[in-house]
């Protein structure tokens, strides 16, 4: 069995190993996890062949070194205008290369995007946790976080020098400031002008930004009264409202339950994009119907399909 | 329009879940027709059900969005409570180990004291109560239980204490939890339990189900040691 043996240079906060998440548990307090930008994450799979949920790295702005230090690896970058370094090479996120024993691999935040992922041409080893290997926020279980000086070990590692090279950054992966949503479920406790408000103004991303969920900036959007709605479900998208009319986007790592209205939920497929904007980026929200949202979902897995497909036979 | 208990309100939201709501405030009847709900949808489940989450007056119930759509989710939804002759489920007995040493209760004096009664009579009040497992949430394995008696219902803290450590068995109003991880809380921390609500068990992640009873029953330090 052929192994390769990486050690952390360098971790920022909130470099994470991940995959597909853990979906089916909110029910126990636990929350998916799983990518942020889940299309680029699977992506960066597809392009080596591997099966879309498999373990990769989440590397956020804070960067992330690798050094190899036995082996050799071929591994995917995808997902944000990253950079990645060898000592003789600079290339962008979006690219597949191999890292050889002795070499660093450098990843630091490039022109654009909040996200990146590395997917291996082998088995990334890592803590297991109710079947899946995503970081879950709060607690730390499963892969966890990368720490500096950890050691990973990528067995049945492969070097693949005819699939590297660039991939193709489809238009879709990057930053979408325009978020396509349904009102509700508690748009009750808002005034039609607050709701006319929230859809037709300018917010801004605010410096709040993890995996837990973005705090956004702009105009107040205050429920019309001081609110205690028993705790509900949330759902990541959800656009909840403090008593004080600031709107948070909950995503990966949100807590299941939750007790301030919520505005509006965002779909799916436009969180991948959107967490790929940085703070003071511009945001706002289009209210759509569910039908709407549903109809848009069935083009965008099409669409999604037929360019995954595209990376797989390359 | 209010939703009741037999009037359910059906929430589409975005392209892939239904909130059904069955009041707008805590309340048993309310409470009870979302564990219906919930072990009805159990039994049947529809094409493309993805999971489905109880709380304290709603259920969510998420899908597949390339698989099915709200209307026909909503339909199903609406069959299984006309179907509905089912009684509420028979709910599990589950009991919690509590042990109230003053070093791992460092609130019981001050509930004591804001309830008028005795450090002991806390206790007992504690120990007599009628716990059920409402819903889960804020972080894995986080049951909140109702039922905490009257006399010894307070407020929150005014601030979360760090650090509080897993296994605090803590009290606020109504509800009572028995904490899983190293945690921030403004409840009050009132004994520490030696019981795992993550079990490790694979098969068995967790020890409740929404739904179950739980009783507490109070040990020594030496069992409460001896169960670590």
């Amino acid at each position: 069995m052929t192994e390769a043996i990486l050690r952390v240079a360098f971790s920022g906060p909130h470099v994470t190993i991940q995959d597909a998440g853990r979906p089916g548990l909110m029910r126990y307090g636990v929350s998916a996890s799983g990518p942020m930008d889940r299309q680029s994450f699977k992506l960066a799979n597809a392009v080596l062949g591997n099966p879309p949920g498999h373990p990769g790295i989440e590397i956020s702005l804070g960067g992330l070194s690798l050094r190899c230090k036995s082996g050799a690896v071929t591994l995917a970058l995808a997902g944000g205008g990253f950079i990645a370094e060898t000592p003789d090479r600079k290339l962008g996120a979006w690219n597949v290369l191999t890292l050889r024993a002795g070499e660093t691999l450098t990843i630091r935040p490039g022109p654009w995007g909040s996200w990146s992922y590395l997917a291996f041409a082998g088995n990334l080893q890592a803590e297991s946790w109710l079947g899946s290997r995503a970081t879950h926020g709060s607690s730390g279980f499963g892969g966890g976080k990368l720490a500096m000086g950890q050691t990973l070990t990528i067995t049945n590692a492969q070097a693949l020098p005819n699939r590297e090279g660039p991939i193709p950054c489809p238009i879709w992966a990057r930053p979408r400031h325009l978020l396509r949503c349904t009102l509700g479920p508690q748009d009750r406790f808002f005034n039609t002008e607050t709701l006319n408000t929230f859809t037709s103004a300018r917010f801004e991303m605010s410096d709040a930004f993890d995996r837990m969920g973005l705090r956004l900036r702009g105009p107040s959007i205050a429920p019309t009264a001081a609110l205690s709605i028993p705790s509900e479900p949330i759902l990541r998208g959800s656009v909840q409202v403090s008593g004080d009319g600031t709107a948070t986007v909950l995503l990966s790592d949100h807590q299941t339950t939750g007790g301030y209205p919520k505005i509006a939920t965002v779909l799916a497929d436009d969180l991948d994009a959107f967490v790929q904007c940085r703070p003071r980026d511009a945001a706002m929200f289009q209210a759509i119907t569910p039908a709407q949202a549903i109809a848009i979902t069935r083009q965008n897995a099409i669409r999604f399909a037929a360019f995954e497909d595209r990376l797989r036979r390359a | 329009m209010q939703p009741t208990p037999n009037a359910p309100i059906f929430r589409p939201i975005a392209e892939r879940a239904v909130l059904v709501e069955f009041g707008t405030v805590l309340g048993q009847a309310a409470h009870q027709a979302v564990l219906r709900l919930d072990q009805a949808l159990a039994a049947q489940r529809f094409v493309g059900f993805r999971e489905s989450v109880p709380a304290l007056v709603n259920l969510l119930v998420e899908f597949d969005t390339l698989a099915t759509d709200h209307p026909t989710v909503i339909a199903h939804l609406r069959g299984l409570l006309t179907a509905q002759t089912i009684a509420c489920p028979q709910p599990a007995q589950r009991e919690v180990l509590i042990c109230y040493d003053t070093d791992l209760a460092p609130d019981l004096a001050a509930v004591a004291q804001q309830s008028g009664l005795t450090p002991e009579a806390v206790i007992n009040a504690h120990l007599f109560g009628n716990y059920a497992v409402f819903m889960y949430g804020f972080a894995p394995g986080y049951a909140y239980l109702g039922g905490v008696p009257k006399a010894i219902r307070l407020d929150r803290k005014p601030s979360p204490v760090r650090g509080v450590a897993a296994g605090s068995v803590i009290i606020a109003g109504a509800q009572c939890l028995i904490t899983t991880l190293l945690m921030p809380t403004g409840w009050w921390i009132i004994g520490r339990s030696p019981t795992a609500i993550l079990t490790r068990d694979p098969a068995r992640p967790f020890l409740f189900d929404v739904g179950d009873k739980v009783h507490f029953r109070r040990i020594s330090r030496a069992e409460y040691e001896a169960a670590q």
